[in-house]
């Protein structure tokens, strides 16, 4: 033997040897308490109120730390699980109390409420956690504004364990409103420790090392790779997790999302594209869950900017020309809510989102262009978030399809992420464009004043209607049970029907895979892991 | 001149190129549309929160304001905070870069392995069945684009073979991380002497190691076959031949250590390219590099992050530069650091 030939066949058997320990890969065996998520996004702070954090770093929030009060679970028809907005329960507060003008909420607090470091859990920790909401701005401020939470003084610490929250005008999304991430309770003592003159707030110590009293605490961080929790046996604030340790691990590609959900290496995908989801529903290898989201809608927009869409009968005329079924089936796959053929062209509910009285009718869409000016056609964009490109491109390109054959000539303009806010929201400039707005707090008034009301940031139609103005601000803080609460949202609802600024696709459902093995997932307003409930079997 | 005033000059050569990159880079990312402050107003922002925001991230000032507070705290090292992860943009590229590193750094160990064996055979058999075994690896390799090719792999060797980990990143969830030494898992955890460690993060390393490899075979390939070529049909290697040396003496002593200089600045290129291009193979194996880490810094408008992720492969790259220019002069001595 030469050494050429050596070299050759040494070079064999190192390639050969190589491969053996490949041929008996343990698949990886968690213990039966911890719970394997994945999710798409990364997290990029533990603490919500911090100033850019983003929306999946909400679950933080959820799962670390607690509020003053959660909502209950319902049974939804296919037999998952959501949470229930009618249904507030306590969480850190044991009870609470209405003063008889309805002005002020008196909570009492758990005796045995501790947070992680064993001192209790007092009146003064929520009302510096809360003011802290206010104080940081942003997102949280705002949040806190829609229960009416808008001064630091209406927060009140009554004594240790008795905590009021004084409301300028009673409001039916007061309440609700505690329930909601962004109103946590922290550790105020273990913050102040770390706050500076420049940091009052504890920011900066906040952000990477939670200080909370949450179900979960969290045992590590790997910033853009993992987030692991770990159980507080001391929690009080419902029922002990069914998981000793939650597993969150952050996987960028959907594909190698499918493959680990399917190959049984992960409890639970979440948030999966509809098209996957439609796949593994027909494999039956792992569950699919379907959860509507809640005062949610896809919608496209039509803005009063631009001229045509001033007449209603033009409106009129592009909702008729929508080719519904064909944008569910193929840009949503079939999983959703339908939101168009509603039987009457009256409103008769107060359910929302509820279908509206159009449907794909070119005769009809035609007849009612030719009664306008602008009957000989016209050319308009429709805009679309390259971000959410996975409905909205299928979506504009079968609306395009569908309004050129009543003469209405449309081109796509993709708008980047980045700016979509911008132009889209802020500057509310795009003459047609979809959008997908949904509610945290569900009552169809709280979707009109985000969506209908001038000047607010998701009215992206600069619809501006005063008798629909009138209504929402009779509406948004009246409580459910008024008499005439119900009559004034199904006249709201009425001019949407007729007036249409926003034509509605289908209402959006959260899709998760999850192991046969994994139970108690249950659908959350804020669409984020709520790992609480989570249990292997 | 001494080796180290030779460097210290190359150094003190390429300050103002990379000014210039940083200004080019400050401008650009102010230029393009998008705002930072708009995104991480967030959800129910209104044009209050939205300037809030922008006062605090500083960037309500003017350009040339921050532009001298950018210079101010690169003197001091500081390259800013990065917005989108929260955590400062120089611990970010400091833990993203060995991840990248290592996974290119390895890549290219494998496709050199390959490639090079590959080329000089190609060139000795010109035409023959391995010459068009290296035309079809090298083609299929350069046209199969990244994510599909990990995409494949993953769905061959994991999704049905079972043979390959979990693509979940460096390391399994069940093993902690060595104490970190070069950044390198598999050479941290050979110096911790943990062994398990070791393998386990080595499995992990193996499939987009392959993903990338096989795209990077393409280019040294290819060039270590036409430089074998062009050395194969040169004037001394008659003279060698001619003097009876031995074919291997002539092959490896003569032909390939003159094909050298072209495949290591080709090597040199495949690799800074691929450094920060393999953003595609991040995704699809959840690797923590630094590529994913700029797309998504873009993506949301991260100025700090962009910058200093465009300024730190510049500084890299001078250093490869350095680095080619003197393995050239010890390949060849007629060949000087200087050009």
């Amino acid at each position: 033997m030469n050494r050429r030939d050596l070299l050759k066949s040494a070079g064999a058997v190192a390639a050969g040897a190589s491969l053996l320990p490949f041929l008996k890969s343990t698949a990886w065996a968690a213990p039966n308490d911890t719970v394997v998520v994945l999710i798409g996004n990364t997290i990029n702070s533990l603490d919500i109120h911090r100033p850019g954090t983003n929306r999946p770093s909400y679950q933080v929030a959820v799962n670390v730390y607690d509020r003053l009060v959660t909502f209950g679970t319902k049974k939804l028809a296919d037999g998952s699980l959501a949470y229930d907005y009618d249904k507030v329960e306590p969480e850190l507060a044991e009870s609470w109390t209405f003063s008889p003008d309805r002005k002020s909420i008196t909570f009492k607090i758990k005796a045995n409420a501790t947070f992680w470091d064993g001192s209790p859990v007092t009146a003064e920790d929520v009302k510096w956690s809360f003011e802290r909401a206010l104080a940081l701005g942003g997102f949280p401020k705002v949040q806190m504004g829609a229960g009416g939470f808008v001064d630091p003084a209406q927060f009140v610490a009554v004594d240790a364990k008795t905590f009021r929250i004084d409301l300028k005008r009673p409001s039916k999304l007061s309440l609700p409103n505690l329930g909601v991430p962004v109103a946590v309770v922290i550790n105020s003592k273990a913050a102040k420790a770390k706050a500076t003159a420049k940091d009052p707030w504890a920011a900066e110590f906040l952000h990477r090392t939670p200080a909370g009293s949450g179900a979960f605490k969290v045992e590590r961080w790997d910033s853009g790779q993992q987030l692991i929790y770990v159980r507080n046996d001391k929690w009080v604030g419902g029922p002990l997790p069914g998981a000793q340790r939650v597993i969150i691990r952050e996987v960028p590609s959907s594909a190698t999302r499918r493959a680990l959900i399917e190959r049984g290496d992960a409890h639970l995908s979440f948030q999966i594209p509809n098209k996957d989801a439609q796949e593994l529903n027909a494999g039956k290898k792992v569950k699919v869950t379907g959860s509507p989201i809640d005062n949610c809608l896809h919608v496209a927009c039509l803005n009063y900017n631009f001229e045509p869409f001033r007449d209603q009968k033009v409106r009129q005329a592009v909702a008729w020309a929508i080719p519904y079924e064909q944008i569910f089936k193929q840009a949503a796959y079939g999983r959703g809510v339908p939101m168009w053929g509603g039987k009457s062209p009256k409103a008769a509910s107060v359910a929302w989102p509820q279908p509206f009285p159009y449907s794909t009718d070119l005769a009809k869409a035609k007849a009612l262009l030719d009664q306008t000016p602008f009957k000989g056609g016209f050319e308009v964009p429709l805009s679309y978030d390259l971000g959410v490109a996975d409905w909205a491109e299928p979506t504009a390109l079968l609306i395009q399809e569908s309004l050129g054959k009543i003469g209405i000539k449309v081109t796509l303009n993709k708008v980047p992420g980045a700016n979509w806010r911008t132009v889209a929201l802020v500057e509310k400039k795009l003459p047609f464009l979809l959008e997908n707005f949904g509610g945290w707090l569900n009552t169809p008034d709280y979707y009109f004043y985000w969506a209908y009301i001038k000047g607010n940031l998701f009215n992206a139609s600069n619809y501006d209607d005063p008798t629909v103005k009138k209504l929402v601000e009779e509406t948004l803080h009246m409580e459910k049970s008024d008499p005439s609460y119900a009559a004034k949202i199904r006249q709201m609802i009425q001019k949407a029907f007729d007036d249409v600024p926003r034509i509605p696709l289908w209402q959006p459902t959260l899709e998760s895979a999850m192991s046969p093995k994994l139970e108690g997932y249950e659908f959350w307003f804020h669409r984020q892991v709520d790992a609480r409930s989570y249990k292997i079997v | 001149m001494s080796g180290l005033a030779t460097i210290l000059s190359r150094m003190l050569q390429a300050i103002p190129t990379l000014f210039g990159i940083v200004v080019v880079t400050f401008l650009l990312t102010r230029a393009l549309p998008g705002d930072p402050a708009a995104y991480f107003a967030g959800a129910s922002a209104t044009p209050e929160s939205i300037a809030e925001i922008r006062a605090k991230l500083g960037l309500d000032q003017s350009l040339p304001v921050q532009f001298w507070r950018y210079l101010g705290s690169l003197g001091q090292g500081d390259l800013g905070q990065s917005i989108s992860t929260g955590q400062p943009v120089s611990t970010e590229l400091l833990r993203r870069l060995p991840a990248s590193l290592e996974l290119t750094l390895f890549a290219l160990l494998m496709s050199v392995t390959v490639a090079v064996p590959l080329g000089v055979l190609a060139a000795v058999r010109q035409d023959s069945w391995v010459d068009q075994l290296c035309r079809f690896i090298v083609t299929a390799g350069v046209s199969l684009p990244t994510f599909f090719t990990g995409l494949l792999l993953v769905y061959i060797f994991y999704f049905i073979l079972g043979w390959a980990p979990a693509p979940l990143g460096r390391l399994d969830m069940l093993h902690v991380a060595p104490p970190p030494v070069t950044g390198f898992l598999v050479l941290d955890g050979l110096i911790a002497g943990d062994l398990k460690v070791t393998w386990a993060a080595f499995k992990q390393l193996l499939l987009p190691g392959i993903t990338l490899a096989l795209f990077t075979l393409a280019p040294l390939a290819r060039m270590t076959r036409a430089a074998m070529l062009q050395a194969l049909a040169s004037e001394y290697l008659r003279t060698a031949r001619a003097a009876g040396l031995s074919p291997g003496r002539v092959l490896f002593v003569y032909a390939f250590r003159n094909a050298l200089l072209p495949v290591i600045t080709t090597l040199g290129m495949v690799f800074s390219f691929t450094l920060g291009a393999n953003v595609l193979v991040e995704k699809v194996f959840a690797w923590p590099g630094i590529g994913s880490y700029a797309i998504e810094a873009l993506v949301v408008s991260d100025y700090a992050a962009v910058q200093g992720f465009v300024l730190s492969m510049a500084v890299l790259f001078v250093v490869l530069n350095l680095v080619i220019d003197t393995l050239y002069t010890l390949i060849d001595p007629r060949v000087t650091i200087d050009g």
